[in-house]
């Protein structure tokens, strides 16, 4: 099993996402995470879904993901000519004497302290999930007292578009 | 489908083809009901079977001024989606089934999943509370999109009048083209009441729904190079044959290569039954050469089929020496069961009249029947052993088997003929002669019991001309019979033979074969005079084919006004049958009390490897002289 990011373009109708999920659910795959926007077209919805399966069970995925009709493209991005990122927000108890050792954490991982309280701060911070795995390890000892993470966005290095053509087509019905 | 016999406009905007309802230009001010008749009209539905409630009400109301849409008043929803199937599978058009909100549109749910499995092209239309109370669990609300999401091609739920025309033309498009399958149209009661314009035609806008057609070249001339190196080549035909409508293509192709073929229960009559390179079907109870052929063939040239369970047994073991090429309209069947040296994505038609023209090429040379000639020694010699064949009861009493091919014989050419599912099925399937595409319909994915009766009265509404037979077990009838009345309030003149042995054939056989003869809760049939408790244990005497009648099938039939007429005795079959065939103005139910012991055969148990094959109980066919080269 390995690790495969889809970034899926789908019409931003009602509905969809369900239909991505419950075809998922459907035929017996597990979703390690997903996150969903619009994308610079008001009309289409960007889904990136981190799937951990083989290549065949891979390649069933996504064809029965393409019969979907409100599916628009789909592309596997190569993690190597791709940008993955996720966000996390995160609470670690703190007092007077950890505090600054915590601040220094945050810098070494580029991150951002956006609240500060006398018992605790919550820290910001977007990476590859290696990146911030690495930083919530550094964090554990202190304490977190909360934790919540989106799910993986990425997109491909280069100048080259994968809405352009999908685009195009939603330009000819509408 | 290459051809598509609605009106419905394809989702660029061209000049509407041939025979396709005109394009109303004017707009018509008209409230969202009439709006929905009028689109059903403009894409071409000329029957409607459903049930009316509250939600969608408002949309009987136009439907009853509409000369265009005959409407059938069914007696359950159930009754209407496999109807609609049944139309649908005996034209080849779209089968329209309506049903009201909440319990209505939840009964269509198992018809629905039926064309799903089978790719019938199928539109159901489904009254939903009024938009604003959606979600509210508002009386008789169900989310029927959510509820049918993992069972449908695609589904829509209206809110908007505006939307009605174009939702509706979409449906028809998608339910028709590609792989064909079932599409729902869920139209809240307000957008049904409220006042909007109508225009025909409207512009779809389906940008993610690109059903792909044309095969591709390279990958038509190395299936055509395997073909012309193959020793030992089938032709797996599946239901995609007959959906493209390529049956003259198939018989090129085979006559072309000279290589035996199978049809899938799907496919039977896609290749008729009489051609002297059809081996029979595959599968779980398919005939000792078809099944045998593909487990030593050296390449599977799958067409529209999809290497189901009931086909290759155990798929570990499954044809283990063929090389595979897979032609279907649907890519995720390709290497979705069994891997595919050579996929080809596109309509089989297409395939298969490309690939006759590659091996009319260079190829072509070194393909034709006498280069199989050692592989048709070895399948004539298994089609000759083991011939597909019953013994006659002993005890004198009508053997299931008899009936159902006495009945093929009997019946005027084209009949076509319904089955539901289990033992009579399987009975028909073997025994009935299958020689022209669209004749035989069944739920072969699904396996829904109940399906016969009202999927032979949609086949007969579609096809007013024809004969229709359905063949159906007295579990399965109970299911649906019901349907019977609207037949003959509606003058659909169908014929039912009840092929009853007093049990739920199948289960029973199963549990012959497989649980003691412990026979729990297969006991259709009080056979002991009080007492029934619908088990038989082990020890007790078979039940006999007399006993009381609960029901009486005979009533049964006659209470819905239809002529019921009833055979126990073998010397009474054939009379029984051509009174049932001279019979044309009402519908006609025969009670066929046969012997309960029939089995069918052959049998891969389930679960096994197709080398298990059974020929008979007991039987197993000895291919010591198909040694592999």
């Amino acid at each position: 099993m390995s690790k495969h990011t889809l970034s899926v373009l789908v019409e931003n109708k009602p509905g969809v996402l369900s239909r991505i999920t419950s075809l998922f659910s459907r035929r017996g795959f597990n979703i390690d995470s997903l996150a969903v926007g619009t994308t610079e077209h008001p009309e289409v919805s960007r889904i990136t879904i981190v799937v951990n399966v083989e290549a065949l069970p891979l390649e069933q995925v996504t064809k029965q993901l393409n019969k979907l009709v409100n599916v628009l493209k789909i592309v596997e991005l190569d993690p190597q000519a791709a940008i993955h990122r996720e966000l996390i927000l995160v609470k670690v108890r703190a007092d007077n004497d950890t505090r600054s050792q915590i601040v220094e954490i945050v810098q070494l991982f580029r991150a951002k302290t956006v609240d500060v309280a006398p018992e605790a701060v919550t820290i910001e911070a977007t990476g590859s999930s290696d990146k911030l795995e690495a930083m919530l390890r550094m964090l554990e000892p202190f304490g977190i007292k909360e934790l919540v993470q989106s799910g993986a966005i990425a997109i491909g290095r280069g100048a080259r578009s994968i809405t352009d053509r999908s685009l195009r087509a939603l330009e000819r019905t509408a | 489908m290459t051809e598509q016999a609605t009106g419905a406009p394809k989702p660029q905007p061209r000049a509407p083809r041939g025979g396709a309802p005109q394009p109303t230009t004017t707009v018509a001010h008209v409230t969202g009901a009439q709006s929905l008749i009028r689109s059903l009209e403009a894409v071409g539905a000329d029957t409607v079977f459903g049930i009316p409630g509250g939600a969608i009400l408002p949309a009987y109301d136009p439907m009853m001024d509409s000369t265009a849409v005959r409407h059938i008043l069914v007696r359950h929803e159930q009754g209407a989606g496999h109807a609609a199937t049944g139309y649908a599978q005996a034209t080849g058009k779209v089968g329209v089934c309506m049903a009201t909100s909440g319990p209505g549109a939840t009964n269509l749910v198992t018809p629905i999943a039926d064309a799903h499995m089978d790719s019938v092209p199928l539109v159901a239309i489904t009254g939903q509370v009024a938009s604003k109370t959606i979600g509210t669990d508002a009386f008789q609300e169900a989310d029927i999109c959510g509820i049918t999401l993992p069972i449908t091609k695609h589904n829509f739920l209206v809110t908007d009048p505006a939307d009605i025309p174009r939702t509706i033309a979409e449906a028809f498009h998608i339910a028709s083209t590609g792989r064909p399958g079932p599409v729902l149209v869920d139209i809240a009661k307000d957008a049904l009441q409220r006042r909007t314009t109508f225009s025909w035609p409207p512009t779809p806008e389906l940008p993610g729904y690109r059903p792909v057609s044309r095969p591709h070249a390279k990958q038509i001339r190395e299936a055509a190079r395997l073909i012309a190196e193959a020793r030992r080549p089938v032709l797996y035909a599946g239901g995609g044959v007959i959906k493209a409508r390529a049956s003259a293509e198939l018989r090129a192709l085979a006559e072309l290569t000279g290589a035996p073929v199978t049809t899938t229960l799907m496919a039977l009559g896609a290749f008729p039954d009489s051609h002297p390179q059809h081996l029979g079907m595959p599968g779980m109870h398919g005939s000792v050469a078809a099944v045998t052929a593909l487990q030593k063939a050296d390449l599977i040239v799958a067409l529209g089929a999809r290497f189901d369970d009931r086909v290759t047994g155990r798929i570990e073991s499954f044809a283990p020496h063929a090389k595979i090429v897979h032609a279907d309209i649907d890519p995720a069947e390709i290497g979705k069961n069994r891997v595919a040296d050579v996929p080809i994505v596109g309509d089989v038609k297409d395939v298969m009249n490309d690939l006759t023209s590659a091996l009319r090429g260079d190829a072509g040379s070194q393909a034709g029947p006498a280069r199989y000639a050692a592989w048709w020694d070895q399948l004539n010699r298994w089609r000759e052993t083991y011939p597909l064949g019953y013994d006659l009861p002993e005890n004198g009493s009508l053997s299931p088997q008899q009936v159902i091919e006495r009945i093929g014989q009997l019946a005027p050419e084209d009949t076509i003929y319904t089955a539901g599912v289990g033992q009579h099925q399987m009975w028909a399937a073997h025994y009935l002669p299958f020689e022209k595409p669209g004749t035989w319909l069944n739920s072969g994915g699904l396996g829904t019991m109940g399906y016969a009766v009202p999927a032979a009265m949609g086949a007969k509404a579609g096809s007013p001309g024809t004969t229709v037979w359905a063949i159906d077990g007295d579990g399965c009838f109970q299911m649906t019979n019901q349907e019977l009345a609207t037949a003959a309030l509606n003058n659909i003149p169908i014929k039912v033979a009840i092929i009853n042995n007093g049990a739920l054939g199948m289960v029973r056989q199963w549990q012959t074969l497989f649980y003691n003869q412990r026979y729990s809760n297969t006991v259709l049939r009080d056979a002991r005079g009080g007492a029934y408790s619908g088990s038989v244990g082990e020890g007790h005497a078979a039940a006999t084919s007399t006993g009381t009648r609960i029901p009486d099938f005979v009533k049964l039939a006659e209470a819905m006004g239809c002529v019921g007429l009833r055979c126990e005795e073998p010397d009474q079959l054939d009379a029984v049958i051509e009174k049932a065939n001279a019979i044309n103005d009402r519908p006609v139910v025969v009670d066929f009390i046969v012997h309960e012991d029939a089995m069918v055969w052959p049998m891969v148990a389930a679960g096994t490897s197709n080398d298990e094959v059974m020929a008979a109980r007991g039987v197993r066919p000895d291919f010591s002289d198909a040694a592999d080269d």
